[in-house]
């Protein structure tokens, strides 16, 4: 790295190279039964450098020569925008725990037991089901050095569980399964394989629901599917900025029901969207993007705070290309209510475990619409069984400005999202 | 380089293995509003071995060829790890090839500052749009090069040249905010992202009028689809089921997916295709060395075949159809699709239109995604159809289905197809992965549209 930011000084005012290795293991199942075994290595390095007030930007994955990564960003740079920013002097910072070595030393047989075990469980619990999906472990280095001086580098492990489950019954398929995600090993395989019975055992029978307003919980995974999307584009300082967010002009007002809190934490311990410091080497802190229904604040990168007079909130993140505004675990406060307590509140009604084609929608005013793709009707207090062919439409900020309740049952959605259930009062159902 | 690849597989005990090595060179644009955001290129090189033993398979990823035996040391002990029974894969004729990237005007010939006027012509014109309150480009090029050896003894070099351009203009009045987007692909031909001038200016007109637009209400509607949003719909409904990959190991869905099944009426055809010539699905041997092919999905409304990698085909007893494709040396190849579509009918679009009393007529596409058995596609453009003509406009819709009862539903097939080109597939963690697909204007009865 320092070859690069060398030889990039020489034509350049300054320079900044971020550097990513990889290691990577994933253990598949297929149709039930081990598949195959993968190795996944990886080194990619981004060079961001600032010529004559322009900031050009090139990457390169495996072996680059420094001249030649150099020569392509400056051949960007007089066409790049006008930084209004410094790159920030980095500093060591080991202040939140996100490596576990005991990662690196989960074996194969272990992986493959893991998922075998969860397979075998969920197969014992319903015959004819096919199962697919994968247990990995992994660990990433993060190494960012600037011509503004000092160096700062992080390693994070990852072990992950997915797995699905495929039903086919009466002529039609019934989808189900669960993800977990950690910094640190992962044992409990009856924590998936009980969530995939549990949603099983919901969707046991079929269940028709008719054409209406009803109301309606979204599930931990409804939540993370249909809900965060538009709330994740109308905090990004970049929308704000664009004018494009329904809350640009909302800082400080009540837009939300008074039981919702919003935040992005990445200094949560030992989960995988964590980590010291952003992409840029700005300090990473817990953001709180609504505090009880008010709208406190939107997350920036360093260009994006430039241009809008404001300052990085540690959230500038690489996604293929510079870093934009991003974020890196949201945090849904939960409620008191139990999920069973909202389903006996409710006379007629639907619980949204996964939509599809939420994402579909016109995000940015918050509208969405989708086809359950896994969904349960509610009749007088209880579950009945599985809705199917029906599509629900809604905007997130007409749901969420009155909640009845919040559930308290939070969860890690796949280690980026952890939120409880939310019930609204009404959602308009289209059924077949 | 072929004499390197050929032995780092020789010596090795595995019933298969292939290397498949990538090179390619990219540059993209990225503006957000009157800024531009980015503008950046990207070098990769690196590589993968796949092997395949007693049924297992081990893949080992990487960005430096210096340790190639030893990685494909790693992926033969990995595949035996996991294989206890016996492999099945198509047999292939090895197949020795160079295939130079097709091009008409080279977009990597293009400089930057050229590329750059043509989108900042586009800007202005969307942004000099009363009531547009900002805009989204994102245009990218890519030149590639994948290599391809095996331990069978095929050795292919393909190139490749893929560029796409999404534009998207949005409106915004008294808190509500629309948007209308425009997406442009082709393998290797910058003309195509030029003189679009008249239809930006075209998609910040319609973002502002949605602005007043109503939103159409929640139901089932007779609809219908132009050709770009019914390619998508025939890739949604019905491609993705066709994948072999979905099926080989299931034997439910193996009765399901029957060959012989009837779908849809007599003249329902649909193809999918590497074969057919000039699209962004369209190459000449897939990532596993089998040549491109057509084949038809669906023939005069019956099942008749499906989609293919080797593996697949063997197991179920069928031959390769050339789908295996992977998105980048990071992935093994899985059954994808290439070049998707429904074949022309003869029904005229007044003629399609004229009986309904009330339907919607959904053009363009947003997005899309499936379950398999069922489907969600949105239009980027939306009106009602009122006593057999187009009346007013509407607000995108969200459209879905039952692949297995809604294409029994297309009750007339226009006559005029036409290849959308702007989109790419997701799936298994590969996207966007090229690909096309088209159809002719199509009327489906009884179609679920969301809507409040």
């Amino acid at each position: 790295m320092d070859d690069i930011l060398a030889v990039a000084c020489k034509s350049a005012q300054s320079a900044e190279v971020f550097r990513v290795t990889s290691s990577r293991t994933p253990v598949q199942f297929e149709a039930n039964r081990l598949k195959q075994i993968q190795t996944k290595d990886s080194t990619a390095t981004a060079l961001r450098l600032v010529k004559d007030g322009r900031v050009g930007f090139a990457q390169a994955s495996g072996r680059i020569n420094a001249a030649e990564l150099v020569n392509m960003a400056l051949d960007t740079s007089q066409f790049g925008f006008q930084a209004g920013f410094t790159f920030p002097y980095l500093q060591p910072n080991n202040t939140v725990r996100i490596y576990d070595p005991s990662v690196e030393n989960v074996t194969i047989d272990d992986m493959i037991g893991l998922g075998s075990a969860i397979i075998d469980a969920v197969c014992a619990n319903t015959a004819g089901i096919l199962c697919e999906g994968s247990v990995s472990r992994g660990t990433a280095t993060f190494e960012i050095a600037s011509s503004e001086g000092g160096r700062a580098s992080y390693r994070r492990t990852n072990f992950s569980i997915s797995m699905d489950g495929m039903l086919v019954r009466d002529g039609g398929i019934l989808y189900v399964g669960d993800i977990q995600s950690s910094c640190r090993v992962l044992s409990d395989h009856k924590s998936i394989s009980g969530e995939i019975i549990r949603q099983l055992e919901l969707a046991r029978e079929n269940a028709a629901l008719r054409s209406g307003t009803f109301p309606v919980i979204f599930t931990p995974y409804g939540v993370a599917g249909a809900l965060l999307s538009p709330l994740i584009s109308a905090f990004n300082g970049k929308t704000v900025l664009d004018g494009a967010s329904p809350l640009k002009d909302k800082r400080g007002s009540y837009v939300f029901d008074n039981k919702f809190s919003l935040s992005d934490d990445p200094t949560i311990p030992y989960q995988p969207g964590s980590g010291p410091f952003d992409d840029e080497g700005v300090q990473t802190r817990r953001n709180t993007l609504v505090y009880r229904g008010k709208v406190v604040q939107f997350y920036y990168d360093l260009h994006t705070a430039s241009l809008a007079g404001s300052s990085s909130t540690g959230n500038g993140i690489r996604n293929g290309g510079m870093p934009s505004p991003a974020i890196h675990a949201l945090v849904i406060e939960g409620g008191g209510t139990s999920l069973t307590d909202m389903i006996k509140d409710i006379k007629e009604g639907i619980v949204i475990e996964q939509l599809m084609g939420a994402e579909q929608g016109n995000i940015l005013n918050g509208d969405f619409s989708g086809n359950v793709l896994l969904g349960y009707k509610i009749e007088n207090g209880a579950v009945t069984g599985r809705v199917k062919d029906t599509m629900v439409s809604g905007n997130v900020y007409q749901l969420l400005k009155e909640v009845v309740a919040i559930g308290s049952d939070s969860r890690w959605i796949g280690g980026y999202v952890n939120t409880p259930s939310i019930y609204c009062p009404a959602i308009s159902v289209s059924a077949k | 380089m072929k004499d390197r690849l050929f032995s780092a597989l020789k010596g090795q005990k595995a019933d298969y293995i292939e290397v498949r090595l990538d090179e390619s060179k990219s540059s993209r644009l990225v503006y957000r509003g009157e800024r531009l955001e980015e503008a950046g290129k990207t070098a990769s090189t690196g590589g993968c071995v796949r092997a395949l033993v007693r049924g297992g398979w081990g893949f080992v990823s990487f960005n430096s060829l210096d340790r190639l035996a030893e990685n494909v040391a790693l992926a033969v002990n990995q595949a035996c790890h996991v294989g206890n029974i016996e492999s099945q894969f198509s047999p292939a004729t090895p197949v020795v090839d160079t295939v130079p990237a097709e091009f008409k005007k080279n977009p990597i010939e293009v400089n930057l500052s050229a590329k750059k006027n043509i989108l900042d012509e586009y800007n202005r014109i969307m942004l000099g749009t009363k009531d547009i309150q900002t805009t989204s480009i994102g245009y990218a090029d890519t030149k590639k090069k994948v290599t391809l050896a095996t331990s069978e003894g095929t050795y292919i070099e393909q190139g490749r040249i893929d560029l796409n351009l999404r534009l998207s203009a949005i409106a915004s009045k008294d808190g509500d905010v629309q948007q209308v987007g425009l997406s442009i692909g082709s393998k290797g031909d910058f003309a195509t992202v030029e003189n679009l001038h008249e239809k930006v200016h075209d998609i910040a007109n319609r973002a502002v009028a949605l602005l007043s637009a109503p939103n159409v209400k929640g139901g089932t509607y007779t609809v219908v689809l132009d050709p770009v949003l019914a390619g998508v719909f025939v890739h949604e409904a019905f491609g993705h089921l066709s994948e072999a990959d979905h099926i080989y190991e299931n034997p439910q869905m193996r009765q399901l997916m029957v060959l012989g099944r009837r779908f849809g009426g007599k003249h329902l055809n649909i193809v999918d295709g590497a074969a057919v010539p000039g699209y962004r699905g369209s190459f000449k041997y897939d990532d596993e060395g089998t040549p491109a092919t057509k084949t038809y999905l669906i023939k005069e409304g019956v099942l008749t075949s499906r989609l293919h990698s080797r593996e697949t085909a063997a197991k179920m007893g069928e031959t390769p159809t050339g789908n295996a494709r992977a998105i980048n040396y990071t992935h093994p190849p899985i059954v994808r699709m290439t070049n998707t579509f429904i074949e022309p009918g003869s029904t005229g679009f007044e003629e399609m239109i004229s009986g309904i009393d009330e339907g919607v007529y959904a053009k363009d596409w947003y997005g899309g995604t499936t379950s398999l058995e069922m489907f969600t596609f949105s239009a980027g453009e939306a009106y009602m159809i009122r006593n057999g003509k187009i009346a007013e406009m509407i607000r995108p819709v969200v459209l879905t289905g039952n692949v297995f009862t809604t294409l029994g539903n297309i009750d007339a097939i226009g006559n005029d197809l036409d290849m959308n080109q702007g989109g790419g597939c997701g799936k298994a963690g590969q996207s966007p992965l090229p690909v096309s697909n088209g159809s002719p204007h199509i009327r489906i009865r009884n179609c679920l549209v969301g809507g409040k």
